[in-house]
């Protein structure tokens, strides 16, 4: 098993598919660097004074006016006692909070990457795994030798959860790397809000507590890889049903693209909550960003990527070890 | 003997379509056995049914010993193949080609990749990339990863297909080579007559999915050649043809010939006697009958190719 993982890696990465998938992340994160570098210009320059600290201690200040206040619920209280925590840690170790270091451009670089970006480079990967054998007729050499069918997939489906792990970390450090190199290597420690839960349509805050940066990263890859598989998963088992390489990539791009769009678009349309492309931005969960379609939750969104998952490895198993090998 | 490939009652259809049907033959240790027949005859699906590509409706395939649906790995292994066109990955080199195909069988190490190179005449080129090959070169590289896990059964679809004369003399003899000095059975697809008629010793008509006939190459062939005289005059020629009792299927061509079926060495005797009975000779033709003659009686004037 080792060798045929081994044969599979050694094509993908002859193919020069991981070559292109690398040369994209080269490209495209220093342009995301200089937007956010831009960004945090912007935000300097309208706040009209460059002395930040100053700024930071007018606001600790008027959170802890707010406390005072008894017209104000106590769940909310929490959340701004966290927020001056949050503050006043910036202020203990001199770090500008709108001037944050690599590992904040990491973690929001994946955060966004999440719903759209990473799924496209998984694609990539993962469209082309089985249909190009089809497509080159290589299918006819690889299917005729003492191995079985099913270990002959299974190779490539390891092979496709190693690809998608190594992008993932290539993602983490090129963007480290990149980024750095302009907002500062330091921030790992910094504190970070997390712990939100989502119940109903309410974002329940009794949880939330501060995390360091690095721990947040970690988790936030976690689930953006877990998201990835589904992706490659689904990629993997168009890649089997369709025996060309652009079809291939064409149908996973639209459903992939759709997802996203849906999200925007039809956010009152509840039964768009099963389908496993609005379920990627799983990082959202951490953040506490609001979810727009009501009746999304962590585990919902987790069970519906692993439901899809599942089903679609099943279909590209059974398809691919009894299909007659006709072209 | 036991045969090392024998088929029974094979059977394919396809959306109602009858591609192959009820075909049945054997394939010796040690011979090159012809499966002939024009383009759409049901070669194709009958090689990828045997090298399990493609799952029979019916019937039963037996390689070496071991039935290929019931089977597979054990079969397989006895089996090296080329179905249509020889192809590898074209962004790898020769040598990882063969590297990543070895892998995929038990036991195979550098030494055996080096011998199969050496075996066909690889060894130059075996570290370039496969995209810069010529066409007859990839047909050497395929049947050099066909004989990567030393086959009982070489099966080769078409493999002249698209080689250029000298490329087409040189596999004939390699193929030759094969079966005498390291005693692997061959199984030939061809929809070219001429070819098989070159190559094998036993083989098998098949058209519209059924095998018409299976037979030595030698036995269908006979000892009846068709022979072209050119004569005058015709009518006295015909008349002491029709004479002749070992002589067939006299037919006019034309104002000054006339074609027979008879037997080679009565040639001179037959000329002697049209001499004695005043008829001009001026051309003796004799022409070996081929397999294409023996195709289009079997199948009533169906054209081949």
């Amino acid at each position: 098993m080792v060798k045929l993982v081994y044969n599979e890696l050694l094509k993908m990465f002859r193919k020069k598919r991981f070559l292109v998938v690398v040369l994209i992340l080269a490209v495209l994160i220093p342009i995301f660097t200089y937007a956010q570098y831009v960004t945090v210009q912007t935000t300097i320059k309208q706040i009209g004074t460059s002395d930040w600290k100053a700024i930071l201690q007018q606001q600790i200040v008027d959170n802890e006016n707010q406390l005072t206040s008894s017209r104000i619920p106590e769940e909310w209280k929490k959340w701004t006692r966290l927020t001056i925590d949050q503050q006043k840690y910036y202020l203990k170790n001199n770090i500008n909070p709108t001037a944050p270091g690599a590992p904040t451009f990491v973690r929001k670089f994946m955060e966004e990457a999440v719903a759209l970006f990473l799924p496209l480079i998984v694609v990539i990967l993962a469209a082309d795994l089985v249909s190009s054998e089809y497509a080159n007729g290589t299918i006819k050499v690889l299917l005729t030798r003492p191995v079985a069918r099913w270990k002959v997939l299974l190779s490539k489906y390891l092979a496709l959860i190693l690809s998608i792990s190594l992008v993932m970390l290539i993602t983490g450090l090129l963007s480290y790397l990149i980024s750095g190199i302009i907002f500062g290597y330091k921030g790992w420690n910094l504190p970070v809000l997390s712990g939100f839960i989502q119940q109903g349509n309410q974002l329940i805050t009794n949880q939330v507590h501060l995390i360091p940066q690095w721990k947040y990263i970690i988790y936030a890859f976690g689930l953006a890889w877990f998201s990835a598989l589904a992706v490659g998963t689904i990629s993997f088992m168009v890649s089997v049903l369709v025996r060309n390489t652009a079809t291939s990539m064409g149908v996973m791009l639209a459903a992939v693209i759709s997802g996203s769009l849906l999200t925007q678009l039809a956010p009152t349309w509840q039964s768009l909550r099963y389908f496993v492309f609005i379920n990627l931005r799983l990082t959202d969960y951490l953040a506490g960003k609001p979810i727009l379609i009501s009746g999304m939750s962590l585990p919902f969104s987790l069970a519906i990527l692993a439901i899809w998952s599942i089903v679609a490895i099943i279909i590209a198993f059974v398809v691919f070890s009894r299909r007659d090998v006709l072209n | 003997m036991k045969p090392v490939l024998s088929v029974e009652h094979l059977t394919k259809k396809i959306g109602g379509r009858t591609i192959v049907d009820d075909i049945s033959f054997t394939v010796n240790p040690g011979e090159i056995f012809g499966f002939l027949g024009p383009n759409g005859a049901g070669k194709t699906t009958t090689i990828r049914m045997l090298v399990g590509l493609i799952k029979p409706t019916s019937g039963s395939i037996v390689i070496g010993g071991h039935n290929l649906q019931t089977h597979f790995l054990e079969a397989i292994k006895q089996v090296g193949c080329i179905v249509e066109n020889p192809e590898l990955y074209p962004y790898l080199t020769g040598r990882e080609n063969l590297e990543h195909f070895a892998r995929m069988i038990d036991n195979i190490d550098d030494d055996r990749i080096d011998e199969v190179v050496r075996l066909v005449e690889l060894e130059k080129r075996i570290d370039e990339t496969v995209k810069t090959y010529s066409l007859g070169m990839r047909q050497r590289l395929g049947i050099a990863q066909a004989l990567l896990g030393n086959p009982q059964l070489l099966i080769l679809d078409e493999p002249t297909n698209g080689l250029d004369p000298a490329g087409i003399r040189e596999l004939r003899a390699f193929i030759r080579r094969l079966a005498q000095e390291q005693s692997i059975s061959i199984f030939i697809s061809s929809h070219i007559l001429y070819e098989i008629q070159l190559l094998c010793e036993r083989v098998a008509i098949i058209s519209h999915g059924k095998v018409l006939k299976t037979a030595a190459v030698s036995q269908l062939v006979g000892d009846d050649s068709k022979v072209e005289w050119s004569l005058n005059p015709i009518p006295q020629a015909i008349k002491q043809f029709s004479e002749l009792p070992y002589i067939r299927n006299v037919e006019q061509l034309g104002k000054e010939s006339v074609m027979v079926h008879m037997p080679v060495e009565k040639i001179a005797e037959t000329n002697q006697l049209l001499l004695a009975s005043n008829i001009q000779v001026s051309a003796i033709r004799p022409m070996n009958q081929t397999l294409e003659d023996i195709f289009l009686e079997m199948t009533g004037g169906e054209g081949i190719g």
